[in-house]
């Protein structure tokens, strides 16, 4: 997969795409919209990071954990069977689910942390929600020889108990947050203050592209890995770049990895999948940018999910990992522009595409990388044999077997 | 216009300094909260500044975080405050008002909309946590246009560039953050701020008011000997927590009066 065919270079014609810009903003989405408190330390972390990821020794470093310790390139796999059954395009996977931990997020947290030890912050902290990225941040603490402090809701900590020990055993300390509505959001604002508090000797890893700047830009360049070998794997394995590439979105780490290096390349349409829960109308759902309205939350301008008095409203989903009321302000860019389209998949349509993942290709995806993989089932039947459908497995779906069982009525 | 300047400059020829006590609007009801505004100034206050319920106060500590999540409860929305305040003005024409809390409640009403609904009700200052100056020249253009002081945060951590920009737009007074964190923790270090405020009124000739931290009369007393003001948030707002709803007037009033008459001793 080193050597590009020359089909592929020649396609790659680009298209002129160059953000954000050097205050963080993607058109009027991003920047950095944080208490005084934290200008320090994201401006310490700003010129850490410009320095840092164009530094040669750095760049090495993180390719080469990404190799031996993450287990990169991560396979295309085509699901020949499944595309067979739906009837139509052809599916391709791409296989972040074989990652160590289990899903992308690996590859932002190593980038992350490689940063801090530069930085000289012998502690990390992280917010997460499902646990996948708390996994992940205890992972690399581990690997690095961090302190390591994760915030999660005691709403979340009930409801993923097997990723709470996990931490543990990685030697993290899970911290459980009891305000608001103690999820996801919570446990944001909760790492915030931590790191408000501890700024000197901390660095706050952020699992997804939001927050203030850089963190959309630095979470995307760590996990555009994913596309940067697509682009390569695509022609080798395919002959040729996909017309649609799909992903789930929470906040929206997975999508802009697999997009980023897509959004330069005409012809290619870029999906974005979020969760639509209960169903858009009934109100229990998590798609910010299908449903919401642009304002300002954790350090940056986007999509939001609220109320009319611009109260942060609380979300639904069966996946934990897409049950945030935001998005990245790339994706709110990216779809404002029209150069993405989002749509939004209900849970059990996300479900069935689990099941059937399963039951056709021997894989049990993770329920957020189901909503990428059912709205592929719905397209799919209605283009031609001849099309080609790149989609984002994200994750792999161990974490989900308690989830998956209850609503089939087991017990675990 | 705005009154916190006129404030200041009374201060300043009798020698006093300001005591700006903060409570969040609706908390711990809505009905409470017009009458809490009267029992600071009658206790002493020089200054309200109000807090605007947020579902995600990311600044703050857990005591104001309960407060918000108590009067979100009681659904008091922006629009609540402003009536509040408004209430307040036809028996108070002269306490500065202030407004405080984060962005996105404003930018659902819009910042053209809610200057001038400040301007109507008799807001004088408006200090939103998570907007730097740099993110928003427009909506601080439309305080300034209807007269409303945009109030900004400096922290330790603020560079001297930075302090440049804010006094660009700031207006009525800065609000100096004591210490690295959040609304109501630890301790403060005083020979830090001794350090810090000359150095700040280098650049920025508005007054300069000290917060985050002051938890009892005898901190206020020594913070206020090097600035202009002593906000005290938290402390105020654990004692509504604390106090029952018939005597959570009186004990705040006590609470007000024991910050005053601290800080008269200086």
């Amino acid at each position: 997969m080193q050597r590009k065919s020359p089909h592929s270079s020649m396609r790659l014609r680009k298209l002129a795409y160059n953000y954000p810009d050097s205050t963080g903003h993607f058109g009027p989405y991003g920047g950095i919209y944080v208490a005084e408190t934290l200008m320090g330390a994201l401006d310490e972390l700003r010129v850490a990071y410009e320095h840092y990821s164009v530094d040669p020794e750095f760049k090495a470093e993180f390719a080469y954990e990404l190799k031996h310790y993450v287990g990169r390139p991560s396979p295309i796999y085509h699901a020949r069977h499944w595309s067979q059954k739906l009837g139509g395009a052809q599916i391709y996977l791409k296989r972040e689910d074989l990652n160590h931990t289990g899903a992308h997020k690996v590859n932002n947290t190593v980038g992350q942390a490689l940063l801090a030890k530069r930085m000289g912050k012998p502690r990390v902290i992280a917010e997460t929600g499902a646990g996948q990225h708390g996994v992940a941040t205890a992972t690399v603490a581990a690997r690095y020889g961090m302190e390591c402090v994760v915030y999660m809701g005691a709403e979340d900590i009930k409801r993923q108990a097997t990723n709470v020990y996990r931490m543990k055993l990685l030697g993290a300390t899970v911290v459980p947050v009891e305000s608001g509505s103690k999820t996801l959001k919570d446990a944001l604002n909760e790492a915030m203050r931590d790191w408000v508090t501890n700024i000197e000797n901390t660095f706050y890893i952020i699992g997804t592209v939001a927050g203030p700047h850089p963190y959309p830009m630095m979470v995307r360049d760590f996990n555009s890995v994913v596309s940067k070998e697509c682009v390569v794997q695509m022609p080798e394995l395919a002959g040729r770049q996909p017309d649609a590439v799909i992903a789930c979105v929470g906040g929206g780490s997975n999508a802009m990895g697999i997009f980023h290096s897509y959004i330069e390349v005409p012809g290619v349409q870029l999906i974005g999948v979020e969760a639509a829960g209960s169903g858009i109308a009934s109100g229990q759902h998590a798609a910010a940018l299908t449903a919401g309205k642009p304002g300002v939350l954790h350090g940056n301008r986007t999509y939001l999910l609220q109320d009319g008095n611009g109260q942060i409203i609380e979300t639904h989903s069966i996946s934990a990992g897409l049950d945030y009321p935001g998005v990245g302000p790339e994706h709110a860019w990216l779809k404002d522009s029209g150069r993405a389209q989002y749509v939004a998949i209900e849970d059990s349509e996300a479900l069935q595409a689990f099941h059937d993942l399963c039951h056709y290709e021997g894989i049990i995806p993770a329920l957020e990388s189901s909503h990428a993989l059912a709205y592929a089932a719905k397209i799919a039947p209605t283009m031609g044999h001849d099309k080609v459908l790149l989609v984002n497995l994200s994750g792999r779906g161990d974490k989900d077997m308690v989830t998956v069982a209850r609503v089939s009525g087991i017990e675990l | 216009m705005s009154r916190i300047q006129p404030t200041f400059e009374k201060l300043k020829q009798r020698g006093g300094k300001a005591l700006i006590p903060f409570i969040t609007a609706g908390d711990p009801n809505p009905q409470l909260t017009v009458s809490l505004m009267h029992a600071l100034v009658e206790a002493g206050a020089d200054i309200i500044e109000i807090g605007v319920p947020f579902s995600d106060p990311m600044a703050d500590g857990p005591t104001i975080q309960r407060s918000s999540e108590r009067a979100l409860k009681h659904g008091v929305a922006l629009h609540d405050v402003l009536d509040m305040v408004a209430k307040f003005r036809t028996t108070d024409a002269s306490t500065p008002v202030v407004l405080m809390g984060y962005g996105n409640p404003i930018e659902a009403m819009g910042w053209e909309r809610f200057a001038v609904r400040c301007a109507q009700v008799g807001v004088d200052g408006v200090l939103t946590v998570d907007f730097p100056p740099e993110e928003s020249h427009e909506a601080f253009g439309h305080l300034h246009r209807h007269g409303v002081d945009p109030i900004f945060l400096l922290a330790p951590t603020t560079s001297d560039e930075r302090i440049t920009q804010v006094a660009k737009v700031a207006r009525g007074y800065v609000y100096y953050v004591s210490l690295k964190g959040v609304t109501g923790a630890g301790h403060l270090d005083l020979s830090a701020i001794a350090q810090k405020i000359p150095h700040i009124r280098q650049y920025i000739g508005l007054p300069i008011g000290v917060g985050f931290g002051i938890r009892d009369a005898e901190t206020a007393r020594a913070v206020s000997k090097l600035c202009d003001g002593v906000v005290v948030g938290s402390r105020i707002v654990q004692e509504i927590e604390d106090s029952n709803e018939e005597a959570v007037i009186a004990n705040v009033a006590r609470l007000v009066k024991e910050l005053r008459l601290a800080i008269n001793q200086v």
